[in-house]
């Protein structure tokens, strides 16, 4: 495939992925900080962002198995979570943070464990979404466009 | 042989027998006279009053002298000498003088001893008279006594028939009465009826007619009033006694109803209703009515008729209050019912506001969508009525929802700060399109002073002016529509049209005025009230076109001008000569002053030069590592100098003077960005040394932009910021600094 097909199917991936709500304004905002100085600036940030949601993910997974729930904790891991996911758009991802947060307010355990089920499964869509992107990206890179 | 000697021959010849009795009298007369004196001396030395002493002294010399002068003659009846009569003279001499002395006295003395026995005789009276008012006096105070301890009886308890029984127990008790009893007029009026006894326990139902002359006799007197025995109220009972009948009273009991009352004076109704108490004195007692137990009597009924009233007061009063609570537990029963109806209203209405806007949204949306393809004429046609319908449709929804909660005053006004000048141009644009198609010529006139900026609902007040543009439009076939605009004075809102409206321009508020005339079919002054009344619609307005509204346009506009504390009304000389319709708000002057200095999300960009951002130093803090790289991304993306940390502690480490602006996230759990802030500012003292401080967060709210500003941040930023955002932010942010400088 030449490089236009591929600048192509890659507009048409990124704007599947913002009408179906996986990525929003933010991450348009992101692409456009990308410049000379910054090349690489958007797979940074968002390897920067796997990082972080694996790393909190596990965290949550780890303070709802305890015996007497903290909430506090749990609350300040999804804030985290929230505000990573919506510094890079993760438009899906941040919703079910706001939910998440609810729960934790109404000390709610099986909610929390509800959201803890989605937010891993809406990471994980987002993350391959956004992999394919940056996959995308490279062979066009590789293709000469 | 007959010696000569001076005796003295005695007159008569001694005659033996005579002689000797003679002897004898003479000697027990001497006898009582020298006891006598002894004997008084005896007896007033016992006692201790006697104020005469010197008479008895004389008294007794005058006896004993003439004791003495008869025992000396007891020596002259035989021969006697001479000494002997000498001393029998001197005695009568002397006896003659004292006598005569004391007889002398005696003139002086015996007025005085009686008058001594008319004084005593006069005490004695005067004790008498004494005893019996004293007598009087003790009666009157039992009578008293009674009374009170009657009073007491009676009105302690508040019950009806307890009050009567007990003046009956207790008067017979006190009067020593053979029988009392209390007849009470019956319902009509005409009879009365024998209600209480003292001594019968059920009195069987004795009438007697009330207009009878004795029971008038006593009904026409306050007084306790004697009436014979055989009249028909006293005879209650068989005789008891063999002879005589006690001697009956009887007295009137008023049985009122008024609050207030002076005992003294009862007012002399004709229509008065008396009870009759009759009292019985025990037969073959022969006693009688005395004054005091008639006042006695006259006194309790008074205090009965008080104690009634009370009674009947209380009555009263009390099924007055029961009457309230039945009502008041069934207002209470209809306000929940009523809530509940409220609620559930409310809840339907809420479910039915989403439930029935969601497949209107689609209907909408999928048939604008639709209109934008490839269409047949018919099919066309056929779309463009399926939208207008639709939005008819959902316009109809939305008032009628507006309208229930407004009616229920759920709805609240969403103020916030909204160009006014740019408000009224929407409106004209928006009405352009349809009044250029029916060659309606459009003007506005916005005042030289009317505020460029208000603070209001922007949607509701353009909701307002649309609609009442609107329907100048609708009901306009031609001519002009203007629409006036302006800052109602005080002089201007006294209106002769608006006499209830009064309203008052101050420091923070003002009042706009909006006036839209247009030359259309104007409306017959019958109609004029019922405009404003939902679903009337106006049949010359009905006739004059072909769509209709839901008629409730003119009733939530007044509900919303009411909302916003103004008036609306409409005027029109008559059919066929178009209308004026004017509305008065009061909106608010927002403080431009003071936000000023504190950049929220300006709403409008001005059209300021950038300030040169190139180079300058940033120092952002952001503990969430994604965040920290985007915000340094934006940064170095504008060409500034970014330094990051990720604690409070590395913050405080960092900052410096060469640092100009310091971002700082302060939703973050536990660090406390505030805390950083008031630090920095102490750091600096100086002001155009210190950097500028801005608040980056997830949610803006009142609190979380009052608590910036009262450390004395100099911004806040709402998370996640665009390009544009954070170059106005850091362009307002240098600009506005220079100018501090300069005060």
């Amino acid at each position: 495939m030449d490089a236009l097909q591929l600048k192509r199917q890659l507009i048409t991936f990124t704007e599947l992925l913002f009408r179906e709500g996986f990525l929003d304004e933010q991450f348009h905002q992101l692409q456009q900080l990308q410049d000379e100085k910054n090349p690489n600036f958007v797979v940074e940030v968002v390897s920067l962002f796997f990082e972080d949601s694996e790393r909190l993910l596990n965290e949550l997974a780890k303070a709802l198995d305890q015996q007497n729930v903290d909430y506090k904790k749990v609350d300040a891991h999804v804030h985290q979570l929230k505000g990573s996911s919506s510094s890079i758009g993760a438009q899906r991802v941040q919703r079910v943070c706001i939910v998440f947060r609810n729960y934790c307010n109404e000390k709610n355990v099986e909610g929390c464990l509800k959201c803890l089920q989605q937010l891993k499964h809406e990471y994980a869509i987002v993350k391959t979404k956004l992999e394919a992107l940056f996959s995308l990206e490279q062979q066009i890179l590789a293709a000469g466009g | 042989m007959m010696e000569s000697c001076n005796c003295i021959e005695p007159q008569w010849p001694a005659d033996e027998l005579l002689m000797k009795y003679q002897y004898i009298s003479d000697f027990f007369i001497a006898l009582a006279y020298f006891s006598i004196p002894l004997e008084l001396i005896y007896f007033v030395k016992k006692s201790a009053v006697f104020p005469y002493r010197w008479v008895l002294v004389q008294f007794g010399a005058f006896i004993v002298l003439c004791g003495a002068t008869h025992l000396i003659n007891l020596w002259t009846f035989s021969m006697h000498s001479r000494t002997v009569e000498v001393v029998m003279t001197s005695a009568k001499v002397l006896t003659a003088a004292v006598s005569c002395v004391t007889a002398l006295m005696l003139v002086h003395i015996i007025p005085d001893l009686l008058s001594v026995k008319t004084r005593e005789l006069f005490l004695k009276n005067k004790a008498a008279e004494l005893d019996r008012e004293m007598g009087l006096i003790r009666t009157q105070e039992e009578t008293g006594r009674h009374v009170r301890m009657l009073t007491h009886e009676i009105r302690s308890t508040l019950d009806r028939h307890t009050i009567l029984k007990t003046t009956l127990v207790e008067l017979g008790r006190t009067l020593a009465l053979e029988e009392c009893a209390l007849w009470m007029p019956t319902r009509t009026g005409l009879e009365l009826q024998l209600s209480y006894t003292l001594h019968q326990q059920n009195p069987v139902g004795y009438t007697v007619p009330i207009h009878l002359p004795v029971i008038n006799q006593v009904f026409s007197s306050n007084r306790a009033v004697k009436i014979s025995p055989n009249s028909p109220v006293a005879r209650i009972r068989p005789l008891a006694g063999k002879y005589m009948p006690g001697e009956v009273v009887a007295v009137r009991v008023p049985l009122l109803h008024l609050s207030n009352f002076q005992i003294n004076d009862w007012p002399e109704l004709s229509t008065k209703r008396y009870a009759l108490m009759v009292l019985m004195l025990p037969s073959d007692s022969a006693r009688q009515w005395h004054v005091h137990e008639l006042e006695l009597v006259e006194v309790v009924a008074d205090q009965v008729a008080v104690a009634l009233s009370h009674a009947a007061i209380l009555e009263e009063s009390m099924r007055a209050r029961d009457l309230l609570m039945e009502q008041n537990v069934a207002l209470d029963l209809a306000r929940r019912e009523a809530e509940t109806a409220i609620r559930a209203r409310n809840d339907f209405l809420a479910v039915m506001n989403h439930e029935m806007r969601t497949p209107m949204h689609a209907i909408i949306a999928l048939s604008s969508l639709l209109q934008e393809t490839e269409l047949t004429p018919e099919q066309r046609l056929m779309v463009e009525t399926i939208m207008k319908s639709s939005n008819l449709l959902a316009t109809l929804i939305n008032d009628v929802l507006d309208l229930s909660r407004l009616e229920d005053g759920s709805l609240q006004l969403d103020d916030e700060t909204f160009n006014l000048h740019a408000l009224f141009r929407e409106v004209l644009n928006l009405i352009k399109p349809v009044a250029s198609v029916k060659k309606l010529h459009l003007t506005l006139n916005l005042a030289p002073d009317l505020p460029e900026v208000a603070v209001g609902d922007e949607k509701r007040l353009m909701q307002i002016i649309l609609n009442i543009v609107g329907n100048a439009v609708k009901f306009s076939k031609g001519g002009t529509i203007s629409i006036t605009s302006f800052v109602a004075k005080a002089e201007y809102l006294r209106d002769a049209k608006t006499p209830e409206f009064f309203p008052v321009p101050s420091d923070t508020h003002f009042y706009l005025r909006v006036q839209v005339k247009d030359s259309g079919s104007g409306i017959s002054p019958q109609d004029l009230p019922k405009l404003f009344t939902k679903f009337a619609q106006n049949q010359a307005r009905l006739a004059a076109r072909s769509s209709s509204g839901s008629g409730l346009g003119l009733a939530i506009c007044k509900r919303f001008v009411n909302l916003m504390d103004g008036y609306i009304w409409i005027e029109s000389e008559g059919l066929g000569k178009g209308c004026t319709a004017t509305f008065i708000v009061k909106l608010g002057i927002p403080e431009q002053l003071k936000e000023s200095k504190f950049l929220v999300l300006p709403k409008v960009p001005g059209n300021h030069v950038h300030a040169n951002l190139a180079g300058l130093k940033v120092l952002v803090m952001d503990d969430n590592s994604v965040s920290r790289a985007v915000t340094k991304g934006l940064l170095l993306h504008l060409g500034c100098d970014v330094t990051t940390v990720s604690s409070s502690s590395e913050c405080l480490h960092a900052v410096s003077e060469e640092q100009k602006v310091v971002f700082m996230d302060i939703c973050l759990p536990g660090m406390d960005g505030y805390e950083v802030a008031v630090q920095i500012r102490e750091r600096f003292a100086k002001r155009h040394e210190r950097p500028l401080i801005v608040a980056l967060t997830g949610h803006v709210d009142k609190m979380t932009k009052e608590n910036c500003m009262r450390v004395g941040m100099d911004g806040v930023i709402l998370k996640p910021v665009s390009l544009d955002k954070m170059r106005t932010v850091l362009s307002d942010l240098l600009k506005h600094r220079v100018s501090f400088e300069a005060i």
